[in-house]
């Protein structure tokens, strides 16, 4: 069992940081540069999820499915941003926290009238519905191509806001966003461009995450305080901590939960191990969480700017 | 009893004391059951409001609390403990000990980040209490009888519900006492500007922890009440969900002002009760009103009412300002 149980752990948990990674980038741009607080980031990857899952079971088509759900959620994210969220940017947090946590009332409770209760299901495409070979160990192709998938779209993201004009603008107005507006650039413009970024990459997760999670009302929360984790970990405003965050949570997260309990009972009694071992695997990431505050307040990767 | 704020107040608590009675005449025991519930969110909403309203701390985890008070009852009811002393002392210290720990570590942060910390440490004892599998894990565990405080027997509905009347009442005027306090004026102090708090030489970390637990406290004590009506302790009382609530509650009622939570949790719950009566998928209406409300005013009802007592200064009330009533 234990090296092919290991690699396949391994990948399981990049497969889950990644997904993470998808997530936490645009809720770490979002809160970088309009100092906004989306706690309805996670109702954005639901509805995502939902538009993928609608789409694939009435065409059958999984690149359908993504072509018409990445876009959709964006549109989406950029409809909220301008109706509601554009009027909380100069007020404090606890308002932001407020709005966006009715929104998740919203968004939960209208999946649950359009869709029903009940889970809905889509399938991974044909092509990748096999199996890897990895030193000798299966490995389900759909999760290599999420974790492909993933990093691809990490590398582009990385390109964007360094090596391109919009990027630029991006890192400029999170610094120093008046001097960005003086200079001509419409900035709330911009702000709605990021907020369709970030909403983009979360319906984009919900799209990849569709056919191994059960897309059902509510799936947004669980995911969501995962992200918050990630960038509590990895430093607010920060595209790099929130990659090595979300990667360092799935890993922890998936190879705890995989091996803590077989390990404790190395040590502990049996009937102990037992109880304890599932409890601490499932509380591992926020104690990793606390001792990464208790040391280092800003998170490991915090932004360097100001 | 001149400004607007006490009279609503007065009437406000007046109302509340006065629902067994309707209770009675109108034959609808429900009611008791239902206010009972309401009474309990605002002791929880009036516990958070110490540091949310006054400090400026955004605890979005504090039902985390409410569930070490809930699992106090049942862990012990479990083990054939029934007396409520053993499940006070119980939930006390066992919160005393959690909120040192937890606020300790939480308020090395500020901001976005306590925000975001609380929430994960709520979420931690949320699934600590999921995996609990020896006291009912995820169905909750039922609690057989209401905790025995001798001579008051909590059996009785009634009884029961001026209980937790007495006990709000009784914190309504405690906390009064602690925002006008030496104690409440550093709190309210460091709200405004901890660094210079800091620099009038008053150890911050102190007295913001201190007010963290005490809010705490006040929400172990409202858990352990809504273990005894529901006679039943489940991980659905640390759920998310529950701690925003708390925080709906107090910005709706007003925050920074003492009675606000009590309107708030009034408010909120009176209005689940009836949107959930039009139709099951209520929340698709709770959840844009909420974020209406929010947009319209953050003053909340009681921050309005005391804008409007504020002599001279009717104009200027400043959302969660300081707690101008009565003087």
């Amino acid at each position: 069992m234990t090296l092919g149980l290991f690699l396949t752990q391994t990948l399981n948990g990049l497969q889950l940081g990644v997904l993470l990674f998808l997530l936490a980038a645009g809720l770490t741009l979002v809160f970088g540069i309009m100092n906004f607080v989306n706690l309805a980031h996670g109702s954005l990857y639901m509805m995502g999820a939902y538009f993928a899952a609608a789409v694939f079971n009435a065409t059958n088509s999984f690149v359908l499915a993504g072509v018409v759900a990445v876009p959709a959620t964006m549109l989406l994210g950029m409809l909220v941003e301008r109706v509601a969220l554009i009027r909380l940017y100069q007020r404090d947090h606890l308002d932001q926290v407020l709005a966006t946590f009715g929104l998740i009332l919203f968004f939960n409770e209208l999946v649950r009238i359009i869709w029903g209760p009940a889970s809905v299901y889509m399938n991974a495409p044909e092509a990748l519905s096999g199996t890897v070979m990895l030193f000798g160990f299966g490995y389900p192709a759909y999760r290599f191509a999420i974790i492909a998938a993933g990093l691809f779209v990490g590398a582009g993201l990385y390109w964007m806001i360094h090596k391109t004009r919009v990027g630029m603008l991006i890192r400029a107005g999170a610094t120093k966003p008046e001097m960005v507006a003086a200079l001509g650039v419409n900035i709330s413009l911009l702000n709605t461009l990021v907020f369709g970024l970030g909403a983009g990459l979360a319906g984009f997760a919900g799209w990849m995450a569709g056919p191994i999670l059960s897309v059902q009302p509510g799936m947004g929360e669980p995911i969501l305080i995962l992200t918050l984790v990630v960038i509590v970990t990895g430093g607010i405003g920060s595209i790099r901590g929130a990659f090595y965050g979300a990667m360092i949570v799935g890993i922890v997260d998936t190879i705890g939960r995989a091996f803590l309990p077989t390990l404790l009972r190395e040590f502990l009694e049996r009937s102990l191990a037992q109880a304890a071992g599932p409890a601490i695997a499932s509380i591992l990431i926020y104690l990793l969480m606390a001792v990464v505050l208790a040391v280092r307040p800003q998170g490991l990767f915090p932004v360097k700017h100001g | 009893m001149r400004s607007p704020q006490l009279w609503a107040a007065a009437v406000l608590l007046g109302l509340l004391g006065l629902v067994p009675v309707y209770a009675a005449v109108f034959e609808q025991p429900f009611y008791i059951t239902l206010f009972a519930r309401i009474l309990i969110f605002a002791i929880a909403a009036l516990g958070l409001n110490l540091i949310l309203g006054y400090g400026a701390m955004v605890s979005f985890g504090h039902a985390l609390y409410i569930g070490i008070g809930a699992y106090a009852v049942g862990i012990l009811s479990f083990h054939g403990v029934t007396s409520g002393w053993a499940h006070l002392g119980a939930g006390l210290a066992v919160g005393a000990v959690a909120a040192t720990v937890v606020g300790w570590v939480c308020l090395r942060t500020s901001g976005i980040a306590f925000i975001m910390i609380t929430l994960a440490f709520a979420q931690m004892f949320y699934f600590l209490s999921v995996s609990l599998k020896q006291y009912g894990g995820d169905d909750g565990l039922t609690i057989a009888a209401r905790s025995d405080f001798g001579w008051v027997n909590l059996a009785n509905n009634t009884v029961f519900y001026y209980a937790i009347f007495a006990v709000l009442v009784a914190l309504l005027l405690l906390f009064r006492r602690i925002v006008d306090s030496r104690f409440g004026m550093v709190l309210r102090g460091c709200k405004s500007n901890e660094r210079r708090m800091a620099a009038l030489g008053f150890p911050t970390m102190r007295y913001k922890l201190a007010a963290y637990v005490i809010s705490a406290q006040v929400c172990v004590v409202a858990g352990m009440m809504l273990a005894n009506l529901t006679k039943f302790a489940s991980p659905s009382f640390m759920q998310w969900q529950a701690s925003g609530d708390l925080i709906v509650m107090i910005v709706l009622g007003g925050m920074g002002t003492l009675i606000g939570p009590v309107a708030g949790a009034t408010g909120l719950l009176l209005l689940e009760e009836v949107l959930a009566g039009w139709t099951q998928h209520w929340m698709v209406i709770l959840g844009p009103l909420i974020v209406v409300i929010v947009i319209v005013s953050n003053r909340g009802i009681f921050g309005v009412l005391a804008a409007l007592g504020r002599t001279g200064g009717a104009g200027r009330a400043r959302p969660g300002g300081t707690s101008g009533e009565a003087r």
